[in-house]
């Protein structure tokens, strides 16, 4: 018996599995996410793994809650340890009286144990060498022994795994029936040979809803599906790379005519990161829905025709899935690093429209809208996500859209409206909003044609290098940038139960953590208003948020907490009334991190000033 | 690019085109390059060949880089959209624009600096995916904007007007085309219009990456003795492999020119071109022959020019990709949104 009382806990733990990269285990250990989910309990999956294709370290750790937490949490009640490399940092990150999984084919010394954990040996080598010939085999079904043992352990209900192999071997049968014996054979000697089950558990529930199970790239990607994106143009970049890959999964299904069997997109994967921006600058010049997705090494390159797309005012969208950087950084890791760089991208006077989506649900809705904005505003438009949301499945409400739906194609001068005699000036403010009209090319024989460039112009678009000219179009620039507030999705303010004086901000894929910190926080007894920013600009009610608060936390990802500057800069307010608290170590925040974080920090303020005490 | 817009008003006597506009209607504004510059030669050039082709000025989307060549597009074609966009990344642009709206005429205007330095990787790849556009370089060798550096296309040994010797290796954008499967390649002289003027237009009728280096002479940095771009040196190197007359399928095909000296090329749209041939062995439908053949009068010193190779039945990127006949940027959102009821079925899946 260990000397810590193991941990006992129904629907509410963590599990996560140390494997080698290539090893074939990461479709048993989403299988393993996936069973729980079907057992109507929710799950917060994610992939920690590293920039390589074999051999390196990589973990999957499955988050399961009852609650619905579906941030990080942090702390592993149960490792499954499959990595004789990391076997001493595996170990040493279980909890105390957490649980220890491991092939036990092999003795282990004692000294490679712990006394306050308890260690489960299977000998899954010995199960698959006695079972299968083949050595990738050996590999394979290992993955699927462990998980027909841990489906005793954990008292899963092993019909709904048998489901989930059957779905995912539909029509090829030979593989359904091996992947079933394979199950069966963990499950059978756990049942066996072992205590089942322990004090983790899995008890069938209804928490999950009708929410859906989906990965946020695949969410945008269907969004730009849904936003009439035509044309896509790409450079393969972690962990960007399956946007374009889902983009081009979902127009295969959904955007061939059905009459002649030809596509009604055009994907391209550029040379280049420049050259995939040249191509959506180009083809939302001509009037196309345009996008392509990249990551911060992308951004970098991007920026000088993102200069040109803010001042020649060209449609772009951007799908920016953050990674830690800079430089090279951790191509593998999640950040929100690329706020600062995104929102002022390029030389000169420039800013540009960000949003943030928190979860798939969201990324989906603000990539549809994305087009929207662009072409409403005839500007790039940044869709912000980062590798925590993209590449992890997340739980999520289902996708929405409304079929009454159009397209905003913004302010578009027809051959018709030339006609009439409506006076066309590529760069006049008609409307005083900022945003003026714009022609496709060979819109007219002989009216609205004009010329684009990125040297200065007047506001019939002719070249001039006039002072005032220049001034006069900077501002409108301005003007169109403040008219964007009110287009983009505003924040969200949800507020604690008793008037509070402290708030806090936080963004994009922080959200859940958030959601969870606030109850933490609450139980040590710290009131906070929420602010959950949805875009930049920044609407009005970001200015009332921190006009209302004698304190703001603002939460993120980064190591210069980015979207701080940002809100100091754009809002004029004084530094030291907005608290950083940051996370960037490349993992995702959690619940806890925040908790501690902003807890001591309030704790610290309620110390009452020893000079005061004494008088 | 200029202040000055060209005068409208013209002689009504001037001569019309099947669609009634005259090369008036071709114009762009008034040239601000430096008097003589060989780029307003090519200019002139484009203007007469879709003058001669009867294109809707309108219809023609015009797209360049950065430098001297790139303002050029100002100069044309007064009624186009056209777009100088950034340095060395006019043909990801016009790749864009052109997936966009297939209906369109794409036209590039690249300098040397433009596509054989900051832009070779664009160059190269819009080149192998076979953009429908006509992709001009007007290669003069140097940097003009900048004031008489050496471009990547000047020749080793050539001279600057400082009087500097070019140590490095010349890029041939006319092989490199060759090599990277361009379906129309060509070398002309913008001293030479005869010359010049049909090939463009047989460049325009192509269906895929036509592509033309002019060698343009700078009037201001590269027009010395020592220049290999020079007019006196291009005049006295060009060797000519044909002549060309493009027949557009509206006018009686009528090839008049003695029997074993012509070679007809009809093209996708039916147009035809007719070689007069100057050299008799010269095939221009033979790639490898036409490397050789290039390769061979380089090393010569000669500077060959003229419809170096063809394929009349080119595919261009829209066919590479299966891409509807509709301009993708006229497809709304009940062609292109699969709809709610798609969505539901999504969610189902996802759970």
């Amino acid at each position: 018996m260990p000397d810590k009382k193991p941990i006992s806990s129904v629907n509410d733990f963590v599990v996560r599995f140390a494997n080698v990269n290539g090893s074939g285990s990461a479709s048993a250990n989403e299988m393993f996410a996936r069973a729980i989910l079907r057992h109507g309990v929710p799950v917060s999956p994610r992939n920690i793994f590293p920039s390589n294709i074999q051999g390196l370290p990589t973990w999957y750790e499955v988050r399961v809650t009852e609650a619905g937490h579906l941030g990080a949490r942090g702390g592993i009640d149960m490792m499954v340890a499959m990595n004789p490399q990391t076997w001493d940092k595996d170990v040493a990150g279980i909890e105390p009286g957490g649980y220890l999984f491991y092939d036990s084919t092999k003795p282990m010394p004692s000294t490679k144990f712990r006394d306050d954990i308890t260690v489960i040996g299977v000998p899954l080598t010995a199960i698959t060498n006695s079972t299968y010939t083949d050595p990738r085999q050996r590999q394979l079904f290992k993955n699927i022994i462990y998980l027909g043992a841990l489906s005793a352990l954990l008292e899963m209900d092993p019909k709904v795994i048998e489901q989930l192999i059957g779905e995912q071997y539909r029509g090829k049968e030979k593989l359904l029936s091996s992947n079933v014996h394979a199950l069966h054979l963990g499950r059978d000697w756990a049942l066996q040979n072992l205590k089942c089950p322990i004090g983790l558990r899995v008890k069938k529930s209804d928490k999950v809803g009708d929410r859906i199970f989906i990965e946020g790239n695949s969410a945008a990607a269907l969004g730009a599906v849904y936003g009439g994106a035509t044309v896509c143009a790409w450079y393969p970049i972690t962990p960007s790379s399956s946007v374009a890959e889902a983009f081009t999964a979902h127009c295969k299904k959904y955007r061939h005519d059905p009459e002649t069997g030809k596509a009604k997109y055009a994907i391209v994967q550029g040379e280049d990161e420049l050259a995939s921006i040249g191509i959506v600058i180009g083809a939302s010049w001509n009037g196309a829905r345009a996008f392509t997705a990249t990551s911060g090494p992308g951004i970098s390159l991007m920026t000088e025709f993102i200069g040109l797309s803010y001042f020649a005012e060209i449609p772009a969208v951007i799908m920016n899935i953050q990674r830690a950087g800079p430089s090279t950084g951790m191509p593998t890791r999640t950040q929100q690093c690329d706020i600062i760089a995104c929102a002022y991208a390029s030389h000169g006077d420039t800013k540009h429209v960000l949003l943030f989506p928190e979860d798939p649900a969201e990324a989906f809705e603000f990539a549809a809208a994305a087009f929207d904005l662009a072409e409403r505003l005839q500007t790039t438009i940044f869709l912000m996500l980062d590798l925590d949301i993209g590449m992890n499945h997340r739980l999520c409400r289902p996708l929405k859209w409304d079929d009454s739906r159009q397209y905003d194609r913004g302010k578009v001068m027809t051959a018709e409206m030339l006609e009439e005699g409506r006076d066309f000036g590529r760069y006049l403010d008609v409307d005083g909003d900022g945003i003026p009209y714009r022609t496709y090319p060979g819109t007219h024989p002989t009216k609205g044609s004009y010329f684009t460039r990125g040297t200065s112009r007047d506001r019939y678009a002719r070249y001039s290098e006039e002072g005032s000219v220049y001034a006069d179009n900077m501002q409108r620039l301005v003007r169109k940038f403040e008219t964007a507030q009110d287009l983009v999705p505003r924040p969200l303010q949800a507020n604690a139960e008793r008037p509070t004086k402290y708030g806090v901000i936080y963004f994009g894929s922080t959200s859940p953590a958030m959601d969870e910190a606030i109850g933490l926080l609450e139980a040590r007894g710290h009131q906070l208003d929420r602010l959950r920013i949805r875009a930049f600009p920044f609407h009005s009610s970001v200015a009332s948020f921190l006009a209302e608060h004698d304190f703001v936390y603002v939460v993120e990802q980064n190591r210069d907490s980015q979207l701080r500057q940002l809100i100091v800069n754009e809002n004029g307010i004084d530094p030291v009334r907005l608290v950083p608290i940051v996370h960037y170590d490349g993992t995702p925040i959690t619940a806890r991190f925040i908790a501690k974080a902003i807890g001591d920090h309030q704790d610290h303020l309620k110390v009452t000033p020893l000079r005061k005490a004494v008088s | 690019m200029t202040y000055i817009a060209k005068p409208k008003f013209h002689h009504p006597g001037l001569k019309k085109n099947e669609l009634g506009y005259t090369h008036r209607d071709y114009e762009g504004k008034i040239s601000t390059l430096c008097a003589g510059c060989g780029h307003d030669s090519i200019t002139a050039s484009i203007i007469e060949a879709c003058y001669e082709l009867s294109i809707e000025p309108h219809r023609v989307a015009k797209i360049s880089g950065i430098g001297c060549s790139s303002k050029t597009p100002d100069y044309f074609l007064g009624n186009s959209h056209g777009f100088n966009s950034v340095h060395g990344r006019m043909p990801s642009v016009l790749t864009g624009a052109n997936l966009a709206n297939r209906d369109l005429i794409y036209l590039g205007v690249s300098g040397d600096g433009d596509s054989a330095s900051i832009g070779f990787g664009q160059f190269a790849h819009s080149i192998r995916r076979g953009v429908n556009m006509t992709y001009i370089v007007e290669n003069n060798g140097v940097y003009g904007l900048t004031k008489g550096q050496f471009s990547a296309t000047a020749d080793r040994g050539s001279k600057s007007k400082k009087g500097v010797t070019n140590t490095d290796n010349a890029i041939d954008l006319v092989a490199i085309a060759l090599q990277l499967g361009a379906t129309f390649v060509a070398r002309s002289f913008s001293g030479d219009k005869t010359q010049l003027v049909p090939l463009i237009a047989a460049a325009i009728r192509h269906k895929g990456a036509s592509f033309i280096d002019v060698i343009s002479p700078c009037i201001a940095f590269n027009n010395h003795a020592g220049s290999t771009k020079s007019f006196d040196y291009v005049r006295e190197h060009n060797d000519a492999v044909n002549r060309l007359d493009v027949l557009v399928g509206r006018d009686p095909i009528a090839v008049d020119y003695a029997p074993g000296t012509v070679q007809v090329v009809e093209q996708h749209d039916g147009s035809k071109i007719a070689l007069r041939k100057i050299d008799a062995d010269y095939d221009p439908h033979d790639r490898l022959g036409a490397q050789t053949f290039l390769a061979k009068h380089a090393a010569k010193g000669q500077i060959v020019t003229g419809l170096l190779y063809v394929d009349p039945d080119a595919e261009d990127l829209h066919a590479h990709l299966n891409t509807v006949e509709t301009p993708l940027n006229t497809l709304e959102a009940d062609t292109l949104c699969p709809g709610s009821a798609v969505l539901d079925k999504i969610n189902a899946s996802l759970r």
